[in-house]
């Protein structure tokens, strides 16, 4: 298959850029991918059998059996979205088909005061199993650059997918995720987020929806917050079968930013399983994190537990490095990498390790 | 090496050490007795530069170099290395990262560590769920990585069986031999004085050093039969 000339549409820097959001040009480890910069789709190609990906608006236009899923996961929760969406990607997983290298996408910002707006829609079937990489990033040139993001996520029976979604933004960049997944029985759909580069304002508070018994549901994310930042990130896990497990957990560290975690777990059966977990650690006097953890239910028969815990570096750890040697800002960074702790993700080990290569990259030069 | 000259150090605002003065030339073991309370982790803290412990007066030289006022690792890169009698836990650093950190030959990081049965407890979070002797064998685990010249050792082998102390103490001995090597080391039990050679001892009571220079051994049997009252009461005639 012919390379993609990135290097032309896109531009060395901005391709730095949609690298660190977890873009692999190379496209040697990946199994599908798309580019869409601002509204235009720059790319969009599977290089595999099994896998569909392309714009939404081509996918609604000749798909006429998977347009019923367009707006399908809102509409069910009674929840409004944006209409006035332009581009966003169609991935399917056709069923039984096994995807072991991750499919990738990724969204970029690059003219000044843009506001991108996308819908997308994610459909594994039944028996699937596909990673998905995706990642937004912006270019130096896109200043009070905008994002929303609509996604929609459909596992279907036995069905498996395992969705990183990297945020590479910068910091006059606002950011509105909106995701709704629906998990059918025997299926399990985990969700890992990291965000390490500054971002202005990001809210998003995705939902996973158990809808048949056995589903699993995880979200995990990693979260750094840097000065004059605002990142109120949450996940929420409504759980409408018996026998339905969950797991959220959370790690953030403010540089000076402001962090609300949010977690919810809300049953609505019996026999569910579920725990949230978030963590902070404030580094900085001016930072806050404030975590909110909720526990719902109307059943006695539920095992819903949570544990928040938020603190600061101890000066008795900063000293314990330091007696061997680490300069108070080592031993600062070292303990901030524990912290943000890839193995928190549920990811297999090749992606873990570039995804830690990618925090590496990242935290080098952050403080 | 190291050299206290007149050394007060205060704590949270209270004098805890007074006019101490001691010498231990590289090569050198000194052993440190007191009692519960008597200033003796204070004392090894101080020379460390941890935050809180204040030299109010006196000087502080190790490796020939004067360190008041210098961080501590600075002290650190000058060839200070102290074992916490209580290391606090370090939540995310593993203790391979940190063996890792201090010393760049991974052959001699798996050999110390089998001999220090740590193998498993490189991929755990730095004293997170050790035990008291697991502490104390990470503790001393991470000195010899560091290759620190002067070990400032809290209490080595409390909490330490009978069979570790002799791990222990055969690591040390080893490491002890080379003579550009020196240590000061608090001992309530005495036991680690089977283990290595140490010529001399002194005694820190009330924040003060007595004693400073008798055979180790003969000090803590001493210490053992008639207990620090006779010390005070001894120190009080002389
Ligand atoms: N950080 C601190 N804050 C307040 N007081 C302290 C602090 N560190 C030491 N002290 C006080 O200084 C005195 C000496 O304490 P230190 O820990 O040096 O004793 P020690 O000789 O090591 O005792 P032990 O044998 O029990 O370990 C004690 O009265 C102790 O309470
Ligand atoms: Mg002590």
């Amino acid at each position: 298959m012919v390379k993609i000339d990135t290097d032309k549409i896109l531009g060395k820097d901005d391709m730095a850029k949609a690298a660190s959001s977890g873009m692999d040009f190379t496209e040697k480890t990946r199994s599908a991918s798309f580019l869409q910069k601002d509204n235009d789709v720059l790319f969009s190609r599977s290089l595999q059998c099994g896998i569909e990906i392309m714009r939404i608006e081509e996918a609604l236009e000749k798909k006429k059996n998977m347009r019923k899923y367009y707006g399908k996961a809102f509409k069910a929760l009674n929840k409004e979205y944006p209409q006035n969406t332009n581009g966003g990607y169609f991935i399917r997983v056709k069923k039984g088909h096994t995807v072991e290298l991750p499919i990738q996408a990724c969204l970029f910002l690059k003219k000044q005061g843009f506001k991108q707006k996308v819908h997308n829609v994610i459909i594994v079937e039944a028996g699937a199993k596909a990673y998905i990489i995706t990642g937004c990033a912006a270019s130096r040139a896109a200043e009070e650059s905008f994002h929303l993001g609509i996604s929609e996520f459909y596992v279907q029976k036995g069905g498996y997918l395992n969705f990183t979604m990297i945020h590479s933004w910068k910091k006059d960049i606002s950011a509105r995720p909106m995701s709704i997944a629906f998990v059918d029985e025997n299926a399990s759909f985990i969700s890992n987020y990291v965000c390490l580069k500054p971002v202005k304002e990001i809210v998003m508070y995705p939902t996973a929806v158990l809808q048949g018994e056995h589903a699993r549901a995880s979200f995990n994310s990693l979260i750094l917050s840097h000065p004059k930042t605002l990142q109120d990130i949450g996940a929420r896990v409504i759980f409408q079968k018996e026998n339905t497990q969950a797991e959220i957990i959370s790690r953030a560290v403010s540089l000076g930013g402001k962090v609300v975690a949010r977690g919810d777990l809300k049953a609505v059966a019996k026999n569910v399983k579920a725990h949230l977990e978030c963590r902070g650690l404030v580094v900085s006097e001016r930072g806050a994190i404030h975590a909110i953890p909720e526990l719902e239910t109307v059943f006695r028969d539920v095992d819903l537990s949570h544990e928040a815990a938020i603190g600061k570096i101890s000066k008795e750890e900063i000293e314990y490095l330091s007696s061997r040697g680490m300069t108070a800002e080592e031993a600062q960074s070292i303990i901030i990498r524990g912290f943000m702790d890839v193995n928190i993700l549920a990811l297999p080990e090749a992606l873990k390790k570039e995804i830690k290569e990618l925090e590496e990259k990242t935290l080098k030069g952050s403080f | 090496m190291l050299e206290l000259k007149n050394l007060f150090v205060e704590v949270e605002n209270k004098p805890v050490l007074k006019n101490i003065n001691l010498s231990i030339s590289s090569g050198g073991i000194m052993v440190l007795f007191g009692p519960n309370g008597s200033g003796k982790s204070t004392l090894i803290k101080a020379v460390m530069g941890f935050e809180g412990y204040k030299v109010t007066k006196g000087e502080i030289i190790v490796n020939g170099k004067k360190v008041n006022g210098l961080s501590v690792d600075e002290r650190a890169k000058l060839g200070a290395g102290i074992m916490f009698q209580h290391p606090p836990k370090v939540r995310g650093v593993k203790l391979a990262q940190i063996s890792e950190y201090l010393c760049g030959d991974n052959n001699k990081i798996e050999r110390l560590a089998k001999e220090l049965s740590l193998e498993e407890h490189l991929e755990r979070d730095i004293n997170s769920g050790f035990s008291g002797g697991e502490m104390k064998r990470s503790e001393l685990f991470q000195l010899a990585l560091q290759g620190a010249d002067l070990l400032l050792l809290d209490e080595p082998e409390s909490g330490v069986d009978i069979e570790n102390i002799s791990i222990m103490g055969a690591v040390l001995n080893k490491y002890l031999a080379d003579k550009r090597k020196s240590a000061l080391i608090i001992t309530h039990t005495g036991y680690i004085l089977d283990y290595i050679k140490a010529k001399s001892g002194c005694l820190l009571i009330d924040g003060e050093l007595w004693c400073s220079g008798k055979n180790p051994k003969d000090m803590f049997e001493e210490i053992k039969e008639e207990g620090y009252e006779h010390c005070r009461e001894c120190h009080g005639k002389n």
